[in-house]
């Protein structure tokens, strides 16, 4: 058990999937699911390694680093790819059912790329392997959100493509900067021979920059609604629970592991453009007509709570914006998936129009209220454990601000996901004909708001793991 | 080294003039070359600081990491003109909605 | 003793498991649903019975789970939560007869009952709770549960009813939320402690303690129906009854009430309340609550709302007898949390009574009821002398120790206060029964259903009885032991005496 090389069958299982759905795209649900759940078994594999032995490198091919690709997995990097496995096969359930039969073919060779693409992204050790996996990512996911067809989705999807390309290639000049100016690419040794200088600066700036876009925080965040809108529901879910927490995971390491706070003005900038961003993008939702919208909204507004942390900078606080991080996985997949589910039964996601959708998809609108309640920070839930952390974080730093600022962001949120659920318990003047949603989606989506509410109760485990090996570890004697 | 410094100079200059053309043209063909400008001087910026004193043969780490820029911005620029292809056969012209000529 | 680390936990689980199950049987399984709503609420009232009897025996009941590294989620019986679980328990079993004949042929019965067993859940865990982070999740589970009680009906009133319930508890609870943690940033715990754990703590730590009993006392107040967060409760009467009763006696406005009595004794304690000078205000918002509860009611021509008034007047004594310093008025404030409850269910149930068999919503339809149907009407006249505080019935006591005690602790405009209540009470109580039994009744009621030889449904008669008949044991057999005179005794010792 202990010599199984979890960590790089994590990356190549996708990857064979990959290949087994694009040769034989009629066996591609089966093949799909299969990898699935190998992929689950392989990061609990790989979850029992690092539990027992602490932090794990593994040097590809026997060369190490600076010269060869390392892998690295810490608690940090194994929620990730933890989270990552559990939404990961929750959307491969709900897609078995959700594409008409034989319009899938495309879909799966390519979530299993981005899937291959997420794991080798958080089992990165350098940056500039990180660029490499980010820009594969972002290649799959224009061309999923390309697949519905239709000008909304192929506008959208030319944003986006963009929009990425923009941010990694000044993500990739930082890279150069830094190379410069340290003579590594590897974090460990960046971290080591870290010293401020104006080029340092410019790198922190440029790479910043960079991936501020791709995760979308205010006033970068223009390209995510219609681009996780127009898209097909699964892949919806996978980018707002996903895709867009990978260039987060890569700043947090950034600001974590390797660049020097001395000052907290840029920590201060995040936080001012967070906090706008859970007003904001709280506002918008609110004054939505379609249900999708509403909740790409909602993932710029609750994108923007990660970034309170930044000038709180304790330990509490990172660990809450991480604690959010999960559980927003978890539960804007699920909410995704239940508004999937609604359109598929009714033709249609106005929300005004949802007509007792209480009544006939009672599982779906479980599954929402479910992960509502985790996005409003209500308890029972992993989003509650999360605002508890960063209030306490906000109030022991003094910086009682936030707090105001995580109050009323949890106001607004309930605001527009309990509007919703109001339309759907009322009946509405027209009736609509509707289609019967198959059980896989139902339960699938049902599955992951419990998972979200699940990490309310068993919070101090994934707490504990977070500590394993950087950036906490070392965080914890603050 | 100041010869290598105004390669660098260049490539950061490039990737100014791409971000701009990025944001000012509406047709989707000059974005896309935009990107690649800019992708170019990042290259040279890599490739120029890649250089070492004393005329020693220069580190091959940054070159590397040039080719495999090099590699992802072909794959990507395909993928963008593909897309670009579909949303003029969609829409009607290469541009995003918010840049039409209605 | 295994039991002394569970029992708290399953007594809630015992509802949560059968409203899952309920949730998922077919509408058609009547005898099912109806079994298992009985057989939950039964084994529930069983367990808490059990717990009552280890407390006597000198059992230490507690379960504690972690929740967050330094954070338990902590239940406990004490005396305090003994009273509000007894209560909940009793009242629930009663609330479950009713609502089965109730909602007799309604549609979407395993979702209301499934969410009412939820909503037992919640309350039972608020009651246990044994600090503050227990109770504010089991508080915002209440808000979740009750919900979907209130638009269980579908319709576009229904909604904007339950839109107004959110946006009063929703922010409620942020308020809430943003005390507790203030609270345990600042101290490093909130276990609710015997005489409350602030009044070791630094001085200068004070005025930040008044801001957060403000943040506390408002978050709980909207659902204790304070003015002037009281809104969402007379809208909320558009539920059904079996919810109106449930609501406005057993659940919401308990928790809001009890959670204030928490904070107040277990959190800061009463002499250091007094000390830092926040019981004063708070008795004078109870006092105008009551007041204002009080005029509003005689307004009223609808009858659920007129009865809606009179519970935001009378949950108030509960806050008005915590709120004035002193040892008697605790007793008659705790004791009235028995009592108005009890009281008001059965007015409520009778209310819904009207409603189901004959059809009636205002006060002005209601002349002559009482020869249509006696018994129902005999279960309101208790009810509602009892709330006017006619000895010997339970709102007698619970009046005469507010008063005694108001004197007691030299807050002598007090009696001012419950003198006038009383008087308002009767004066829109009185004319009722006055109506009920004395007018001449109209022809023909607006929508008369018949029951054989019965003036209604056996599941609808019983309850309001039940209750009346408690009213009345509560009220002459106040000193008996275990009687909720002597637990609200039993609670204020703890807290007064040194």
């Amino acid at each position: 058990m202990q010599d199984i090389p979890w960590g790089v069958l994590v990356i190549l299982l996708p990857v064979v999937g990959t290949l087994a759905c694009f040769l034989c795209p009629r066996r591609s649900v089966p093949l799909g699911l299969a990898a699935a759940l190998g992929v689950v078994v392989c990061v609990a594999g790989l979850g029992w390694q690092v539990v027992e032995q602490g932090a794990q490198r593994y040097a590809i091919g026997g060369w190490g680093a600076p010269l060869g690709i390392d892998l690295y997995a810490d608690g940090l990097s194994l929620l990730m790819l933890a989270v990552t496995a559990v939404v990961g096969l929750g959307i491969s359930v709900y897609s078995t059912s959700y594409f008409e039969p034989g319009r899938s073919a495309f879909f799966w060779p390519l979530w299993m790329f981005l899937w291959a693409a997420l794991n080798a992204l958080f089992l990165s050790a350098d940056i500039f392997n990180l660029y490499v996996t980010l820009e594969l990512l972002g290649l799959a996911a224009v061309a999923l959100v390309a697949l519905a067809g239709g000008a909304d989705a192929l506008t959208g999807a030319m944003r986006y493509l963009l929009v990425s390309l923009l941010g990694s290639l000044s993500y990739l000049l930082g890279v150069a900067l830094l190379y410069h100016s340290f003579g590594s690419v590897d974090i460990a040794i960046l971290a080591h021979r870290m010293e401020a200088s104006p080029a340092v600066w410019t790198a922190m700036g440029l790479m910043s920059a960079g991936l501020l876009l791709k995760t979308a925080l205010f006033p970068l965040h223009f390209w995510l609604p219609p681009a996780h809108a127009s898209a097909p529901t699964p892949v919806s879910a996978l980018l707002s629970a996903l895709v867009v927490k990978a260039s987060f995971y890569m700043l947090l390491r950034l600001w974590l592991e390797i660049f020097p706070l001395s000052n907290s003005a840029p920590g201060q900038l995040l936080g001012l453009l967070g906090a706008v961003a859970v007003l904001w993008g709280g506002l918008l939702a609110l004054r939505q007509t379609r249900l999708k919208m509403l909740i790409a909204y909602s993932t710029v507004a609750q994108l923007g709570y990660l970034f309170l942390a930044f000038p709180m900078a304790t330990s509490i606080a990172w660990k809450g914006a991480l604690y959010l991080l999960l559980s927003h996985a978890l539960a804007k997949a699920a909410m995704f998936m239940a508004a999937g589910s609604i359109l598929y039964f009714g033709g249609h996601d106005r929300i005004a129009d949802l007509d007792r959708v209480a009544q006939r998809l009672p599982l779906t609108l479980a599954a929402f209220g479910l992960a509502g309640v985790s996005s409003m920070g209500l308890p029972p839930s992993g989003g509650f454990i999360a605002k508890w952390l960063l209030l306490e974080a906000a109030i022991r730093t003094g910086q009682w601000w936030w707090a105001i600022i995580l109050i009323l962001g949890g106001l607004l949120t309930a605001a527009y996901i309990l509007k919703v659920v109001g339309y759907a318990f009322t009946q509405a003047e027209v009736t609509h004909e509707a289609r019967a949603v198959p059980v896989p989606m139902e339960w699938a989506a049902l599955a992951l708001a419990l998972a979200a509410v699940l990490l309310g109760l068993f919070a101090p485990w994934p707490l504990a793991l977070m500590e394993i090996g950087l950036p906490f570890g070392v965080e914890a004697a603050r | 080294m100041s010869h290598v410094f105004l390669y660098a100079l260049v490539g950061v200059g490039l990737f100014t003039l791409g971000l701009y053309a990025l944001i000012v043209h509406p047709h989707l063909l000059r974005k896309i070359l935009a990107i690649n400008v800019m992708g170019s001087g990042v290259f040279l910026v890599l490739v120029a600081l890649a250089a070492r004193t004393g005329g020693a043969v220069p580190d091959p780490v940054p070159h590397a990491m040039v080719i495999t820029g090099i590699v992802v911005a072909i794959s990507a620029t395909a993928l963008a003109l593909a897309l670009m292809l579909r949303v003029q056969t969609e829409t009607g012209q290469a541009r995003l909605p918010e840049e039409r000529i209605e | 003793m295994i039991w002394d680390d569970w029992l708290p936990l399953l007594i809630v689980l015992s509802s949560l498991s059968v409203g899952l199950v309920i949730f998922f049987l077919p509408e058609d399984r009547v005898a099912t649903r109806t079994g298992l709503n009985l057989v939950g609420a039964l084994l529930k009232l069983v367990l808490v019975g059990f717990m009552l009897w280890g407390v006597f025996q000198g059992h230490q009941y507690e379960t504690r789970l972690p929740l967050l590294p330094g954070l338990d989620l902590v239940l406990r019986a004490d005396p305090l939560s003994m009273l509000f679980v007894l209560l909940s328990s009793v009242l629930w079993l009663v609330t479950t007869v009713y609502a089965i004949g109730y909602l007799e042929d309604s549609p979407h019965r395993s979702r209301f009952f499934g969410f009412f067993s939820l909503c037992v859940t919640a309350t039972v865990g608020v009651a246990l709770a044994g600090n503050l982070i227990t109770f504010v999740l089991f508080y915002e589970l209440l808000t979740l549960t009750t919900y979907p009680l209130i638009v269980h009906r579908g319709t576009e009133v229904a909604r904007r009813a339950g839109r107004s319930y959110l946006t009063y508890t929703v922010a409620g609870g942020a308020l809430l939320l943003a005390g507790t943690v203030w609270l345990y940033a600042i101290t490093g715990t909130v276990e609710f402690t015997e005489r409350g754990f602030l009044s070791g703590l630094d001085a200068s730590l004070h005025p930040v303690f008044i801001i957060i009993f403000t943040l506390l006392i408002g978050g709980l107040g909207v659902k204790a129906a304070l003015i002037p967060l009281h809104g969402w409760l007379v809208q909320a009467m558009v539920a059904p009854a079996p919810v109106s009763a449930l609501l406005h006696a057993v659940a919401v406005v308990k928790a809001g009430a009890f959670g204030i009595v928490r904070v107040v004794y277990d959190v800061y304690g009463i002499d250091f309340a007094a000390g830092l000078g926040v019981t004063l205000p708070l008795a004078i918002l109870a006092a105008a609550t009551v007041i204002y509860g009080s005029l509003r009611a005689l307004f009223q021509d609808d009858l659920k709302r007129r009865l809606a008034f009179s519970t935001v007047s009378q949950v108030s004594y509960i806050i008005l007898g915590i709120a004035v310093v002193g040892p008697v008025a605790a007793i008659g404030g705790l004791v009235h949390l028995v009592h108005q409850g009890v009281m008001k269910i059965t007015l409520f149930f009778c209310a819904g009574n009207l409603a189901e068999t004959l059809g009636i919503h205002r006060i002005s339809e209601m002349n002559g009821v009482g020869r249509r149907m006696p018994w129902t009407m005999a279960a309101f006249t208790i009810g509602a002398l009892g709330m006017i505080g006619v000895p010997p019935l339970a709102g007698f006591v619970s009046k005469w120790y507010l008063g005694l005690g108001a004197l007691d602790a030299g807050q002598d405009w007090v009696i001012f206060i419950l003198a006038g209540s009383s008087l308002l009470n009767a004066g829109y109580y009185l004319p009722v029964l006055y109506a009920v039994w004395f007018n001449e009744p109209p022809d023909a009621w607006s929508d008369e259903r018949y029951f054989g030889r019965h003036e209604t449904a056996w599941a609808l008669l019983v309850p309001p009885v039940v209750t009346a008949l408690l009213t009345l044991a509560m009220g002459l057999l106040a000193s008996v032991p275990l009687s909720p005179l002597y637990w609200a005794r039993i609670i204020t010792t703890l807290e007064y005496l040194p």
